[in-house]
């Protein structure tokens, strides 16, 4: 359970398309996360799988079964909202309960299975709330619980954490891995964010309006990112992309090399640069350095222990063993 | 940062709002004054007004000569059978309008609130004889349908702008779980909108039993409403100002009351929605 598969989906909002024809496959049990800025599709791709809009064309199989035209009641899928979109009239009892009760399930096995989910996401104390009672993650936890007592065949989360704040966020991340990791179930996960795409996914699908730009493990994309889009996208601090002569010296158009692969000197090293502004932040420190042979300041990544003066005069040295090489329209080298 | 208000600019506030409230009740309060007054008595100055006996003599003579309840339940019959006709179908019509709009939805919206520009003795003349040849003159049955289409406007347009705060979102969520068309009004909209359906209930019913112009021209004795009650002791005159403040305080009584405790609700209609 828990198989999707898109064959040339496409979709249009009037004269506009929006997403050009896509494949994409998704496995049973997968993590997979819709990375990209905003505006690039990836909501309307979530809502595609779930039913929410209609697709202009192609085909969408859930488990073997076409399901392109299916309502999406009859999809077997849950989904988790930004806004939570709990039923406000509701206690939160109901709210869990309402995906049972719509399937038509007695009334003691949808208290069981209430109590179990409360159990599991730290909600039995306020089962007899309302939403408007709760505070932000409970809020976000009994969403969690709708979408779980149904045992759907995947679970779509179309950007659950953007309303929380950081903090919040770090533990609701956690928690919905581990959440995977016991139901193994399927799950779709929508974000801007590059950071819970890296530490959650199994899969990360970047997307760029409309079109996926790779398909891969974090790791995969980390080290092997297929265009200066992905390149750019993914890692954080971004990696340094350089043209120029530096770039025709490795027979190419843009390289790039990311903060941690450059090591920095006061002494020797291949580029000359001033230090401008640094970023400490204990174990690392991010120093932003303006060499005169590239337009754009270089982000190099250092230890936490190394101390350098803004206007201070520093050499860099990239690693070559990860230098990225990328052609005129920016895909990957060699 | 809510502003910081003195005491003393509170105690001017409320002189104000007492002043401007009771400049605006001061012609209901007299009315209902001078239903207390024999003939006589209501025609002298106001302070002699004042001072004269009270009496309940203009009610007795009011409810003698024409019967209160056959028109009070014709009122009734009209505010609340028109509002109710047009709830039913204004909900569809505001609910496509809110969920699912077309390109046109702002232009027909507009237009249908064009329609209560248009002056009313405008269309009499086609209302009036299409009332002749349906047989609808004088009959409840033709106020409740005339008063309906009059308000369809309102009521639409009220019912759109509490259901456009609804998020779409929740709707979505009840799709995902599993909810049909019908579960989702039933279980999800209908519980949601409740506030917004009653007072524009209540509005409305307030509108229609206030309504004067087509309940007075298309009514003769069988259909009447209290409007046309009070209308009867009107004379050019003005010689029966006790009967007729007895009869306007016995028309508006039952509007005022059920206004009075519902004055929540009613905030919210009158604002339209625009407040969350």
């Amino acid at each position: 359970m828990g198989q999707i598969h898109l064959s040339k989906v496409t979709k249009s909002f009037g004269d506009v398309e929006v997403i050009p024809p896509l494949d994409l496959q998704i496995d049973e049990g997968e993590f997979v996360v819709f990375v990209g800025p905003s505006g690039c599709g990836k909501s309307t791709l979530l809502r595609l799988i779930a039913g929410l809009e209609d697709v202009t064309g192609g085909q969408v199989m859930i488990d073997g079964q076409d399901a392109t035209t299916m309502p999406p009641a009859k999809r077997g899928l849950a989904m988790v909202f930004q806004s939570y979109a709990l039923y406000p009239h509701m206690s939160v009892r109901k709210n869990i309960a309402f995906p049972l009760r719509m399937a038509g399930l007695d009334k003691a096995e949808q208290d069981r299975r209430v109590a179990q989910a409360a159990d599991v996401l730290n909600l039995t104390d306020y089962l007899d709330r309302r939403p408007g009672q709760l505070s932000g993650g409970q809020r976000q936890r009994v969403a969690i619980g709708r979408a779980i007592v149904r045992e759907p065949a995947a679970f779509l989360f179309d950007e659950p954490l953007s309303n929380l704040d950081a903090a919040l966020r770090v533990g609701m991340r956690l928690e919905i891995s581990e959440l995977h990791k016991r139901l193994a179930t399927t799950m779709i996960y929508v974000t801007h964010d590059q950071v819970e795409a890296m530490t959650m996914a199994d899969k990360i699908v970047v997307l760029q309006a409309g079109v996926i730009e790779q398909v891969g493990s974090p790791l995969e994309l980390y080290r092997s990112p297929r265009n200066t889009f992905v390149a750019g996208f993914i890692g954080s601090p971004k990696m340094n992309l350089l043209g120029g002569t530096e770039a025709a010296k490795h027979d190419a158009r843009t390289i790039g090399i990311r903060p941690e692969h450059i090591a920095i000197s006061s002494e020797s090293g291949d580029w000359e640069g001033v230090v401008g502004v640094s970023e400490h932040l204990g174990s690392d420190t991010f120093f932003h350095v303006n060499c005169p042979a590239f337009a754009e300041p270089l982000t190099v990544r250092a230890s936490g222990e190394i101390d350098l003066k803004y206007g201070a005069k520093v050499f860099l040295t990239p690693d070559p063993a990860h230098l990225h090489r990328f052609d005129d329209k920016g895909l990957r080298l060699g | 940062m809510a502003r910081a208000v003195t005491n003393r600019r509170k105690t001017i506030n409320t002189i104000a709002a007492w002043t401007i409230g009771l400049l605006i009740f001061f012609p209901i309060l007299w009315i209902i004054v001078l239903s207390f007054k024999s003939e006589g008595d209501a025609i002298k100055t106001p302070l002699q007004v004042l001072g004269s006996a009270w009496t309940l003599e203009s009610y007795f003579v009011v409810q003698e000569r024409s019967d209160y309840f056959k028109h009070f339940f014709n009122s009734v019959t009209i505010a609340v059978g028109s509002t109710l006709l047009g709830i039913l179908i204004a909900v569809p019509a505001a609910w496509s309008m809110a969920f699912v709009p077309s390109k046109r939805t702002r232009d027909i919206l507009m237009w249908m609130l064009s329609t209560k520009m248009l002056p009313a003795v405008g269309v009499l003349y086609p209302i009036y004889l299409l009332f002749i040849r349906l047989g609808l003159l004088d009959t409840t049955f033709g106020l409740v349908i005339v008063l309906m289409l009059i308000n369809l406007p309102i009521i639409v347009w009220m019912l759109y702008t509490y259901f456009r705060e609804i998020p779409g979102e929740i709707l979505e969520a009840a799709r995902m779980d599993g909810a049909n068309l019908r579960a989702e009004l039933l279980y999800v909209l209908t519980p949601m909108a409740v506030p917004g359906i009653a007072s524009t209930i209540l509005l409305n019913v307030i509108l229609a039993w206030n309504e004067a112009f087509w309940t007075l021209n298309l009514t003769a004795a069988k259909a009447a409403p209290l409007t046309a009650f009070i209308a009867s002791y009107s004379s050019p005159e003005g010689l029966f100002y006790a009967k007729l403040s007895a009869a306007s305080v016995m028309a508006i009584a039952p509007i005022l009351i059920m206004g009075w405790f519902s004055q929540k609700q009613l905030v919210r209609g009158l604002t339209f929605g625009a407040v969350k």
